[in-house]
């Protein structure tokens, strides 16, 4: 992906930086520019999530295409945010590690890089709480 | 609204087709469906095209009027438009041409889909397919393509009990069809050891769960049912086309382990055919991965949640059972050439309905089709009878 494309979500890839909507009380990560409850009626704040929840579903990559390649086997899940809302990352531990009730709390990480000397991408992963 | 069908259908063979372009692929599939319909390539309206990733795979775009041109077709400059949906590119394409010819805008419309996937190494076959979910907050956190897929293994596992063997037998099921299907990439029988023995790609989804890399390309001619017998003794009438929408990442669903658009897009197609599930004799549905065809058969109502599994293990979803599902080997055996699964099955329905699947011929007048976009944001259901 392009820099610009990095650059333009830092704060919410490095900080969890989603937001919720002040009409429905419904939380957003990633963030959206519209309620998909509410639409014209939601009034979308910024918010920053806690970083504490709890695994869903998980799996395990063993096959990743070639800037992934180097961290495989690494476990990916969807985790439930204490806010209620759910996002897709790592979670560092033992793959046999991990299960679905698992608490986990965020932290900054590096995510890839873009083969030797291309960009190198930060952002958040979770480890077991 | 006018009654539509299908008077013709063609595929090339499913599998790494070193030997032939992209372009050449379409032409090969529509021309046999012009002359399955018995038709002059003149006589056609308008054309789409489903195609996933020809800007990835083939550094193509405007994918419209290349194959148009290939195929002759811009001689009498007819409207030539490429759809994309990610897998259910092909389906949609078909969705396009129906409610074409259905509104009366067109008479007879060329429906295709066509990918080129081997071209390119597989890292990048992998990453273009991270494409149909969302990339930066799915792709982008290290999430592949079957690695969402084991996601929702995961979640139905744990919540149904399905258990690993009874994920195999799809696989084992849709193997055994292919071997009669003479367009399939893998002609070959496997057991549920070989796939328990296979490589795990993301678990707990091994090699032999997952769809292959494939070549290929497929047509079909619509045309209004009063004009149909003019090309063809045994039209196969369209009862039913629909469409629905999801949220693109698989976290943001109300439920990993049904696919919301799958219920939605199978409900208006039963409603539109005024039909239900007990009525349909056959259907080819999605099975890019072991667990999505047992999602399918569920979400689309031909069992209840946390059956499907059961049912696989039991006989029921194979030739001679009582809902035989994906005659063709599916995406798994037959190939999943992604922008032309949804005419294939379309296809396969047909030949099924006109009594010409030889070796894997299956007893039913009403079939249908389920194509999945990404993780489910997309599905396309068509019904067909004769």
């Amino acid at each position: 992906m392009s820099v610009p494309r990095y650059w333009r979500k830092q704060q919410n890839r490095y900080n969890l930086k989603g937001n919720r909507c002040e009409t429905c009380g419904r939380y957003f990560y990633p963030p959206r520019a519209i309620c998909p409850e509410c639409r014209r009626e939601g009034k979308i704040v910024d918010y920053e999530f806690s970083g504490n929840g709890t695994v869903r579903t998980f799996s395990v990559i063993r096959t990743a295409s070639d800037d992934y390649d180097m961290q495989t086997p690494y476990g990916i899940a969807i985790i439930e945010l204490e806010e209620g809302t759910c996002m897709t990352a790592q979670v560092i531990c033992e793959p046999d590690e991990l299960y679905i009730g698992m608490p986990v709390k965020r932290v900054f990480r590096k995510v890839v890089s873009e083969g030797d000397s291309g960009v190198i991408v930060y952002g958040t992963k979770f480890v077991p709480a | 609204m006018r009654e539509v069908a299908v008077v013709g259908v063609g595929l090339t063979k499913f599998g790494e087709r070193w030997d032939t372009s992209f372009r050449n692929l379409f032409v090969e599939a529509g021309a046999k469906a012009v002359e399955d319909a018995g038709m002059s390539g003149d006589q056609i309206d308008e054309m789409f095209v489903g195609n996933m990733s020809g800007g990835r795979f083939v550094l193509q775009e405007h994918i419209g009027a290349l194959i148009a041109d290939h195929a002759g077709l811009t001689k009498n400059h007819i409207p030539a438009t490429r759809v994309e949906a990610a897998c259910a590119s092909g389906g949609l394409a078909f969705r396009q041409a129906y409610t074409t010819v259905a509104s009366g805008i067109q008479d007879i419309v060329i429906a295709g889909g066509v990918e080129k996937m081997t071209d390119v190494g597989g890292s990048e076959t992998t990453d273009a397919l991270a494409g149909a979910a969302d990339r930066e907050w799915e792709g982008l956190a290290g999430a592949t393509f079957p690695g969402l897929y084991a996601m929702i293994a995961t979640d139905y596992m744990n919540r149904y009990g399905l258990t690993r063997e009874q994920l195999a037998m799809v696989s084992v099921k849709n193997h055994r069809n292919g071997v009669h299907n003479p367009i399939a990439q893998y002609r070959k029988e496997i057991t549920v050891e070989d796939v328990m023995r296979s490589t795990l790609v993301a678990d707990p989804l091994r090699l032999l769960d997952c769809s292959p890399v494939t070549d290929g390309a497929a047509a079909v001619i619509l045309c209004p049912m009063e004009m149909a017998r003019k090309f063809t003794d045994t039209p196969v009438k369209v009862l039913a086309s629909s469409q629905a929408s999801d949220t693109i990442s698989l976290h943001d669903r109300r439920d990993f382990s049904t696919l919301d658009a799958s219920v939605a897009a199978g409900r208006r197609a039963f409603k539109q055919a005024s039909l239900t599930p007990k009525d349909i004799g056959m259907v080819e549905v999605h099975d890019c991965f072991t667990i999505a065809e047992l999602c399918a058969i569920e979400d689309l109502g031909f069992c209840v949640k946390g059956e499907a599994g059961k049912l696989t293990e039991d006989g029921q979803t194979a030739i001679g059972g009582s809902i035989p599902v994906n005659t063709s080997g599916g995406l798994k055996s037959c190939g999943h050439p992604v922008g032309a699964t949804g005419i294939k099955q379309v296809c396969e329905i047909v030949s099924q309905l006109r009594g010409e699947a030889v070796g894997r011929q299956v007893d039913a007048e009403i079939g249908m089709t389920h194509n999945v976009g990404g993780t489910g944001a997309t599905v396309v259901c068509n019904i067909l009878g004769v």
